[in-house]
């Protein structure tokens, strides 16, 4: 799809703001609707589309391939850290309320770094399925010609 | 959205049904928002008719577009038991509280608790973020295993395309091996 | 406000067109051979289990969970968290389907089942 002019100006109109917004999402998950699982699948969902109209290799040039294998484990292992914070804090696995002083504070930050952590699992987990899938369709390509 | 779901059901060419099962998703976010549920609507829109519509457009390129139709016996039979499951379903719902009832069992339960007292406790106005992320946080973890072992599921039967190097190769062999 | 009391449906017709879906979707995955089609099949299976949450998750006359002041009746955020993360773990699942279909295909040639039988008798 690379050569139709329209999507490949549009597209790059778009996505800045499609990633802009997956933040906003993600950061103003408290006080609207959102979240880390919404902002997670918005946020890939802008390198899906650049994927699709520029070719996955592009895709893989502004996040390689090592980036989401650190990052998707990452996301689950911040979760379960905070969780066990709230251990070492004296309190229970996942407890927020002793992360910080008051303990509305705490779950504050308790939320926020939870949502971080399933938002970039939720955001890496898409990007890695959808780049995989692409490429295994650019190796399978030559192979049908060579039948 | 019903008549998308019999048209999905009916059409053999998958393309078409794919697409049909993306505005299908795209009614069933209407629904949600229809329903109080804005969240779930968020969600059901970015995933349902984005992502996965492009997933199984990428299943799509990878295998064939056009499906055999099915064998008379088959569907004979399956419209039995489809009728009969949804006889017993309808039989169900006899027994369910009206829609919207606000005395229904499922309101009176932790319901009343998270939307009285997370206000004070949790400080966030948004009650579904502050039941998912603190509440029920063990679900949530949980639900975040679910998606990174499916990531790394995918790439475990998908990634690195090692075999295309390989296959070629036992070819060869199987050849030296015949002649 | 008032668009929520003009939209009254009869008491428990709403749960039988989400029936009426299921089995839909219940049909397309018994009925067609065809893989990726059971996976839609599925999908739509899927949606209707969500849309029956959510339905029983509904107050007449509530709004949003979203706490605001003036406001007392809210639907019930419960059902809403379990599909919210549902949803999220439904399309990571659906991609691991798929990617399954897809080695099938590779491995047979075909992603039609009955084909696939035959092939499996045949080795």
């Amino acid at each position: 799809m690379k050569e139709k002019i329209i999507l490949r100006v549009i597209s790059k109109f778009l996505i800045p703001y499609i990633l802009l917004f997956g933040l906003y999402v993600q950061w103003h998950g408290d006080f609207g609707p959102g979240g880390g699982f919404q902002a997670g699948v918005i946020f890939a969902s802008g390198f899906i589309l650049y994927g699709l109209i520029f070719g996955v290799s592009n895709v893989r040039t502004a996040v390689p391939s090592a980036a989401t294998r650190i990052l998707l484990p990452l996301g689950v292992l911040g979760y379960g850290l905070v969780g066990v914070m709230g251990i070492f804090k004296g309190g229970n696995f996942l407890d927020y309320n002793v992360l910080a002083a008051a303990p509305t504070g705490g779950q504050h930050l308790g939320i926020i770094l939870i949502e971080l952590g399933v938002g970039v699992t939720v955001a890496t987990a898409m990007i890695t399925i959808f780049s995989t899938f692409a490429s295994r369709a650019e190796l399978q390509k030559p192979r049908d010609e060579e039948r | 959205m019903t008549f998308t779901g019999l048209a999905i059901a009916l059409l053999h060419n998958l393309f078409a049904v794919v697409m049909l099962s993306s505005i299908f998703s795209l009614l069933g976010a209407a629904v949600y928002v229809a329903l109080d549920a804005v969240d779930v609507a968020f969600t059901e829109a970015a995933v349902g008719a984005g992502i996965a519509t492009v997933l199984m457009l990428g299943t799509l390129a990878l295998t064939t577009s056009d499906e055999k139709p099915a064998r008379p016996l088959q569907v004979l039979s399956a419209l039995i038991v489809v009728t009969g499951t949804g006889m017993v379903l309808i039989y169900g719902t006899l027994d369910m509280p009206d829609f919207g009832d606000p005395a229904a069992p499922i309101h009176n339960h932790v319901a009343p608790r998270y939307l009285g007292a997370s206000g004070e406790e949790i400080g966030i106005p948004n009650v579904v973020t502050s039941v998912l992320a603190s509440y029920r946080g063990y679900d949530t973890l949980g639900e975040v295993f679910v998606v990174f072992t499916a990531a790394a599921g995918v790439l475990a039967i998908l990634g690195r395309g090692r075999r295309p190097k390989r296959r070629p190769k036992r070819k060869q062999n199987m050849k030296e091996i015949s002649s | 406000m008032s668009l929520e009391t003009e939209f009254y449906f009869p008491s428990l017709g709403l749960y039988w067109i989400i029936i009426v879906l299921m089995m839909i979707g219940f049909y397309i995955v018994i009925a067609h051979g065809n893989l990726v089609k059971k996976i839609v099949g599925l999908n739509v299976f899927q949606v209707s289990v969500f849309l029956l949450f959510i339905t029983m998750g509904k107050v007449l006359g509530g709004t949003a969970p979203i706490l605001k002041e003036g406001v007392s009746t809210y639907s019930n955020p419960l059902p809403h968290v379990l599909i919210l993360t549902a949803i999220v773990v439904g399309v990571a699942t659906t991609a691991l389907g798929l990617a399954l279909v897809v080695r099938v295909r590779e491995a047979f040639g075909t992603v039609e089942e009955d084909d696939i039988c035959a092939l499996e008798n045949d080795a």
